[in-house]
């Protein structure tokens, strides 16, 4: 499957996949992970995540439109939790199928194999003389998505009022100390933040929507001002080193030139479950890293039975 | 849509995946550069029977309209040595590149 999806993107074929996250095996497991999404993280997918099925049927609504738009020409996953959210019951807002194809529109590819007017090759033999430019290309096509998932989410707020950025900021304006994470994880980050907060801790989150194209510049401002940051990964990048998203984070930073003291946690591999009790454990550790102005391991688990 | 796309060409004129809106462009795709052996035809050993030419993989062995086959087109041949197989005849024979 794994060729399968980098000729998808690489054709530019606008693909919408709804990926219910779940844990690549060894040993046998289906539970939620990350680790399907960060295997295919360099394949050229746009890729956003979903706290809940709210977000992942708006996502999805989203969706074909931002592939589709003639400056992207890319497929799209939207992810979310499998089991947590996928097999949960939940209410969510609908929308009526008539403003939904509306919003969604009708596909016209300019190009496509089918047309009797116009004979076409698709993926041709591309030699060392070609491909260089083509992934150029697909590279272009990815930085000219966010401007269109931005313009798309703007439209979809009109329609039904909600609103959906890159990432969502949650009391991070003012906040000392904050958590970066995706999918459901934020929910229960979010009540932690709020105990928190109940007791004079300025605790924040930072959930990551829009994982690619990755906000860099956006995601630095946003963090900039914090005195200590947990970058929670549901998936470990067996590197020796940090989670995807905490490299992602951590490369933001550096490049936007904001220096704040940073820590990878690898969380809830195989459907372990996270629970707020795991989440007070991050940010007492960050107010540890605030406190003592040292941190003696960047490379943190919880949850991971010791 | 017919621009032709080479190694000089820059990106933004390149069609997206490398798509090719026209047919018959595989003649201008030259392979003859991969070959390390070559296949030398004999001539005087060939009785036309005609066994080379279908399994040909590439566009190398040239038929004309009186059904007879000529002289190989290196342009195409990788030199697999396929057709050296199956002639009964001897009348090709697999030599190194740069050979006589």
């Amino acid at each position: 499957m794994w060729e399968m999806i980098y000729i998808a993107s690489s054709l530019r074929l606008p693909i919408v996949m709804s990926l219910v996250n779940r844990a690549v095996s060894g040993p046998l497991n289906i539970h939620c992970d990350h680790s399907d999404a960060m295997g295919a993280r360099d394949s050229g997918w746009v890729m956003l995540f979903s706290e809940n099925n709210q977000e992942a049927y708006d996502n999805l609504i989203m969706a074909h439109r931002i592939a589709e738009h003639k400056d992207v020409l890319l497929p799209l996953m939207v992810c979310q939790d499998g089991f947590i959210t996928s097999h949960s019951i939940e209410n969510i807002e609908l929308i009526e199928d008539d403003k939904v194809k509306e919003f969604v529109g009708t596909y016209h590819p300019e190009h496509y194999l089918l047309n009797e007017k116009e004979q076409m090759a698709i993926g041709p033999l591309d030699v060392q003389s070609y491909l260089f430019e083509h992934k150029y290309q697909q590279a272009e096509a990815m930085r000219n998505a966010k401007k269109v998932i931005a313009d798309v989410a703007k439209d979809f707020e009109k329609m039904t009022g909600r609103k959906y950025s890159f990432f969502e900021e949650y009391m991070l304006e003012d906040a000392d100390i904050a958590i970066v994470c995706m999918n459901s994880t934020a929910g229960t980050a979010k009540t932690v933040v709020d105990e928190l907060r109940a007791n004079g801790v300025k605790a924040g989150l930072l959930k990551v929507r829009m994982f690619r194209p990755f906000p860099t510049e956006e995601i630095a401002k946003a963090l900039g001002h914090l005195k200590a940051v947990a970058v929670m990964d549901r998936s470990d990048s067996l590197n020796g080193a940090g989670g995807a998203l905490f490299e992602d984070v951590v490369s933001s930073m550096y490049v936007g030139q904001k220096q704040v003291p940073t820590v990878s946690y690898i969380y809830g591999i195989g459907g372990r479950d996270t629970t707020s009790k795991d989440i007070h454990e991050v940010y007492s550790y960050l107010q540890e890293v605030v406190d003592s102005g040292k941190i003696d391991n960047p490379y943190r688990y919880v949850g991971l039975r010791k | 849509m017919s621009t032709k796309i080479d190694k000089n060409t820059p990106v933004q004129d390149m069609t997206i995946a490398g798509n090719i809106y026209e047919a018959g462009n595989a003649m201008e795709f030259k392979t003859g550069d991969w070959r390390s052996i070559r296949p030398k035809y004999i001539s005087e050993k060939c009785t036309q029977c005609g066994l080379c030419f279908p399994v040909c993989p590439d566009n190398a062995i040239p038929v004309g309209k009186d059904q007879k086959r000529t002289d190989f087109n290196y342009d195409y041949c990788k030199g697999c040595g396929v057709c050296a197989k199956v002639c009964p005849f001897k009348a090709i024979e697999m030599v190194d590149e740069g050979e006589k």
